[in-house]
């Protein structure tokens, strides 16, 4: 039976429950937990910038990449590499025709032929007034806010360090090559002197002296940026925010950290 | 109960704390998460300082600045001061010490990285003064006629 007392207990209670903001009902998730529990402004999110009109391929960036993180120097494996795309069109010079990209020894020597070699002992020499487009591109590890390298390490061995920057520890890997596999970027390869995993980490030894990484030092047009996501302030940052951006493979849903300024549709 | 009960029983629980003994001594105390959770950060938390104990080898223009301040106010005031000392001379490392020389690169492929002319529309190397090197002095070292140091001022 509904008596006053009851009715006005309840109004009461209902009211008090429909003042509740609905994020008092919003289910948080671990991830989303952790990241207002620990939401701190000083922190740090490493994000790389490349632009592409820049880019001259010089290759200084691979050859300082290698000597600087101490990958063999004539092994064909390389954290940084820097590709060519050539866009031909065809006789009647109507629609753009044929791609051919090429990476000679991963650009650590740069582009120092016009040539492009086709493989199978085939070489092709591009006729100046046949290319419609030609440049370069820098690749290197996208350090993605979703890596798919990191959710297929069966030992805790690859993992995302607080700032961003996707590592790999040397003593823990047991060279499986599931992260080799999972990367839709090919960024990483086997070490072939510590046999295990490898790819680039932003120079994690410099940039966490405050230094720039060894590609974007050695870098000299400026083509290769790197800065800090979480200061609104920094140069990087100020560009992603403002300017037209792209990302590698997006429909991959890795949420990639390095952004290009002129990307092309043709580059894969 | 019997006996043929609790044998297979001791033997579970014994295979069960011989598996959690073995993961004590294995696996290192500072296993654990950073923010990222299980999902993306479960590592060994010492690893980050392994890695940022890796030893720097390229100093930066502002190491050789001051031993080397001739050869740098030279460079500076060319259009060659874009490039950083290092891209030419080698990694300093921990010169003078180690290594007391460094071994600079004068091959012709060295200058072709970027003076190989290239006609590149929607590229910047197609902006940059470049030579067809069977055509420009075949075989003969670019440093004999230029001073990488001092491009523009004509031929040595």
């Amino acid at each position: 039976m509904i008596t006053r007392r009851k009715l006005i207990a309840n109004t009461l209670k209902g009211m008090a429950a429909l003042s509740l903001p609905a994020a008092a009902f919003e289910i948080l998730t671990p991830d989303r937990l952790n990241a207002i529990i620990y939401n701190d402004p000083a922190k740090v999110r490493y994000v790389f910038l490349v632009d592409t009109n820049k880019c001259v391929g010089c290759g200084l960036c691979v050859k300082a990449c290698k000597n600087e993180n101490e990958i063999p120097y004539d092994a064909n494996v390389t954290r940084t590499w820097v590709e060519r795309y050539i866009i031909t069109r065809d006789e009647r010079h109507e629609v753009l025709e044929k791609v051919f990209a090429d990476s000679p020894k991963g650009a650590r020597d740069g582009f120092i032929t016009g040539q492009i070699d086709l493989g199978h002992g085939n070489i092709y020499m591009p006729k100046k007034e046949d290319i419609d487009k030609a440049f370069f591109v820098p690749k290197l590890c996208n350090q993605c806010d979703n890596p798919a390298c990191v959710q297929v390490c069966p030992v805790g061995a690859t993992y995302q360090a607080d700032d961003g920057v996707v590592l790999i520890d040397r003593k823990w890997c047991i060279g499986c090559g599931y992260c080799v596999m999972g990367c839709p970027y090919g960024v990483r390869f086997f070490h072939p002197v510590h046999r295990v995993a490898d790819k680039c980490n932003f120079c994690y030894h410099r940039i966490k002296k405050g230094m720039k990484t060894a590609c974007v030092d050695a870098c000299p047009f400026g083509a290769r940026l790197i800065g800090n996501y979480k200061d609104p302030d920094d140069a990087v940052t100020r560009i992603i925010n403002t300017k037209r951006v792209g990302v590698l493979k997006e429909e991959f849903g890795t949420r990639p950290q390095v952004f290009y300024l002129g990307l092309s549709m043709e580059v894969r | 109960m019997k006996s043929h009960v609790w044998r297979p029983l001791y033997l579970a629980a014994g295979l069960l704390a011989l598996f959690l003994i073995a993961r004590y001594i294995y696996v290192p105390k500072d296993f654990g998460t950073g923010e990222r959770g299980y999902r993306y950060s479960f590592h060994r938390i010492g690893n980050e300082d392994e890695w940022k104990a890796f030893k720097v080898k390229y100093k930066g223009t502002e190491y050789c600045k001051d031993c080397h301040s001739d050869k740098y106010q030279q460079i500076m005031k060319s259009r060659h001061a874009i490039i950083a000392c290092e891209n030419c001379h080698g990694p300093a490392i921990d010169h003078p010490e180690n290594p007391a020389k460094l071994a600079k690169e004068t091959n012709r492929e060295h200058c072709l990285r970027c003076h190989l002319r290239l006609p590149y529309p929607t590229s910047g190397r197609s902006a940059i003064r470049g030579i067809y090197p069977g055509e420009h002095n075949p075989g003969a070292p670019c440093s004999a006629c230029h001073n990488p140091h001092k491009p523009q001022e004509g031929l040595r």
